[in-house]
């Protein structure tokens, strides 16, 4: 592979998060390079969406420090992390279901879209050239994700496979520095699961976005991403590259129970 | 078998962001307008005008205003007879405190006060959404009720309570017979449906949808709630102030605070709920079904009657409207929960086929 991983990107250090008495994450450190595939995995309730939620700022966590390209981030709200370049996918889809495809990944554009609210209503030069050129950006978006033929249907009524596809499409158009993928390919058949890693390699590989994934197909993690993080019960059990990992009698513990 | 869109191809994106991207969709809508402002000064009489036109028109505004927020940005408001009400008392206040104030900048600036006193009763939406929305922005219509009736200011001390306006005009242009005061609110109408048909295409539409669809994923992806939310807030108040003038200024002329009572607050929400949530044309479509079919059924009804044989009373024909206007409601909840608009479409889809089903 010809992309070079840079420096690190995002350093998080003893994040703990908490709900009430309820510990979601506990003391967890690790750190995201530029341009790598780093994947977070773990059994049911780790912690991993948890772990999202706190890089995006949809969570505050109560100890710890973010560093996001060497800068110790403050409070965050997720309106603000995505104008630093963080995007992400939801595991349960989360698209505008009441919104055509196209219109969708428009949305995407928003942070990038300065025309006036006035200039909007009157449909006046800078808005319309504006419209214009996000609209280009969108297409291009859409022909890397093979979605032409349905760029005008409204979302609701596509398929799981394709709903995902838009979702990632979304992301892409923030053009991210940092894309968060939670679970992109579950509930996946076997072609749509090569497809979707298509995607996030050439994503990965054409724009050199860092991609942070959370997956639960082994396979596909062990494929694609170059480092991993294991977390289970909210702490972290493991980090380091595939195999590294996967050799760690801690994971195998966690995946298999003990006395293996 | 005309309505095709079959060999309209679109080389550019200009021409695929249009309003009507169907040819046939444009020179309909076009037409329509056209007969609006020429065929029908030809053909309505007083009456019509008075009674069924001027409300409709001034209503549809309304309703469009309270569809950018219900329809188009999802947060539901029971106050928008008291955004009427504001305008209108704002519009008369800048038209007599202020020497030599052209009509129509009085009217805008009644909905921009609208537009203001909406990002106030807009607050409580950042933090309480759905129902329990809806009766916050209640407090809005018990304010309103109660200011106007009370704060004598507001009315300019009229003793009665009520305030009136005569002799509009507008740059020498007087309006006085009722199909100038029609023509007047059409060229509101029109203008206004062309800037909010903008604004729902547009990024601030987009925004104001995504927030309506799935406020999470919207915060993630960068749209701040607070600004899509009360920017909602203000454009939809700004709409329903001006109508509120134009109601108390043209169709009106006098009036007390009774005029936007929570009735009308209702209405413009029935309005939007049976033409169409998230729907420029389903705003028509639910402010004519609900102005004109009382209406149409008060004639009608005597006419079935004599046809049978039967005669019916004048109070048999109100209690009659009343039972049938409440039923075709029902009806058309469940034969489309999604509005007028969406049967609009569902035929438009068909007349596409026809008349091949596959």
């Amino acid at each position: 592979m010809s992309r070079i991983i840079g420096d690190v990107i995002l350093d998080l250090q003893n994040i703990s998060l908490r709900f009430g008495g309820v510990k979601a994450l506990t003391d967890i450190s690790f750190d995201i390079r530029e341009h790598e595939v780093r994947a977070i995995i773990g059994p049911n309730g780790a912690g991993k969406s948890s772990m999202l939620n706190v890089i995006n700022g949809v969570y505050h966590p109560q100890e710890g420090k973010i560093f996001y390209r060497g800068e110790e981030r403050r409070k965050m709200e997720p309106h603000m992390a995505a104008s630093t370049g963080i995007a992400r996918t939801f595991q349960n889809i989360a698209l505008f279901k009441g919104m055509s495809v196209l219109d969708n990944i428009m949305t995407g554009r928003n942070l990038k879209m300065k025309t006036n609210i006035l200039l909007q209503a009157l449909w006046l030069g800078p808005a319309q050239k504006e419209e214009i050129e996000h609209r280009r950006k969108v297409e291009e978006i859409i022909d890397f994700l093979e979605i032409q033929h349905i760029r005008k249907t409204p979302v609701g009524r596509l398929p799981y496979g394709l709903q995902k596809r838009v979702d990632l499409g979304r992301a892409l158009a923030m053009e991210p520095q940092i894309l968060l993928l939670d679970e992109p390919m579950a509930g996946m058949n076997v072609e749509e699961k090569q497809d979707m890693c298509r995607f996030i390699l050439d994503v990965n590989d054409q724009f050199g976005t860092t991609i942070v994934l959370i997956e639960h197909d082994m396979g596909v993690v062990m494929d694609i991403s170059d480092r991993v993080v294991v977390l289970d019960y909210g702490k972290k059990i493991g980090d380091g590259v595939p195999d590294e990992v996967r050799a760690s009698p801690e994971v195998i513990k966690a995946y298999l129970g003990a006395g293996h | 078998m005309i309505y095709r869109e079959n060999g309209q191809f679109k080389t550019t994106y200009a021409a695929d962001q249009q309003i009507f991207t169907i040819a046939q969709d444009k020179w309909f809508v076009l037409g329509l307008i056209a007969f609006a402002f020429i065929g029908v000064p030809m053909l309505a009489d007083e009456y019509m005008f008075r009674a069924i036109l001027i409300p409709f028109l001034i209503l549809s505004l309304a309703a469009l205003g309270v569809n950018l927020l219900v329809g188009y940005c999802g947060q539901i408001t029971l106050g928008a007879g008291a955004f009427m009400a504001i305008g209108a008392y704002a519009a008369y206040n800048f038209m007599i405190r202020i020497d030599g104030m052209p009509l129509i900048a009085a009217l805008l600036l009644g909905g921009v006060a609208t537009a203001g006193m909406g990002i106030l009763f807009g607050i409580p939406s950042l933090r309480v959404r759905g129902l329990y929305l809806a009766v916050a922005t209640l407090a809005a219509q018990f304010f309103c009720d109660w200011a106007f009736l009370r704060l004598g200011w507001f009315t300019n001390y009229s003793p009665s309570g009520s305030v009136s306006i005569s002799n509009l005009s507008v740059f020498g242009w007087s309006i006085d017979s009722p199909i100038e005061k029609y023509l007047f609110c059409l060229i509101f109408i029109v203008a206004f449906a062309f800037f909010a048909k903008n604004l729902t295409r547009a990024s601030i539409g987009r925004q104001w949808m995504a927030i309506r669809d799935m406020d999470v994923a919207a915060e993630v992806i960068g749209i701040r709630p607070m600004w899509a939310k009360l920017s909602a807030f203000a454009v939809s108040s700004f709409f329903v102030g001006v109508a509120g003038a134009l109601w108390g200024f043209v169709h009106l002329g006098s009036w007390e605070p009774a005029a936007f009572s929570i009735d009308r607050s209702f209405q413009l929400l029935f309005m939007v709920i049976i033409g169409g949530l998230g729907s420029i044309m389903g705003s028509f479509f639910g402010a004519a079904f609900i102005v004109i079919l009382p209406v149409v059924l008060n004639q009608i009804l005597p006419a079935l009657g004599a046809l049978v044989g039967v005669e019916i009373s004048t109070a048999g024909i109100a209690h009659a409207e009343f039972i049938i206007f409440g039923s075709l409601i029902v009806f058309f909840l469940i034969v489309e929960p999604h509005g007028l608009a969406r049967l609009w479409a569902i035929a438009k889809e068909k007349l596409r086929l026809w008349p091949f089903p596959h």
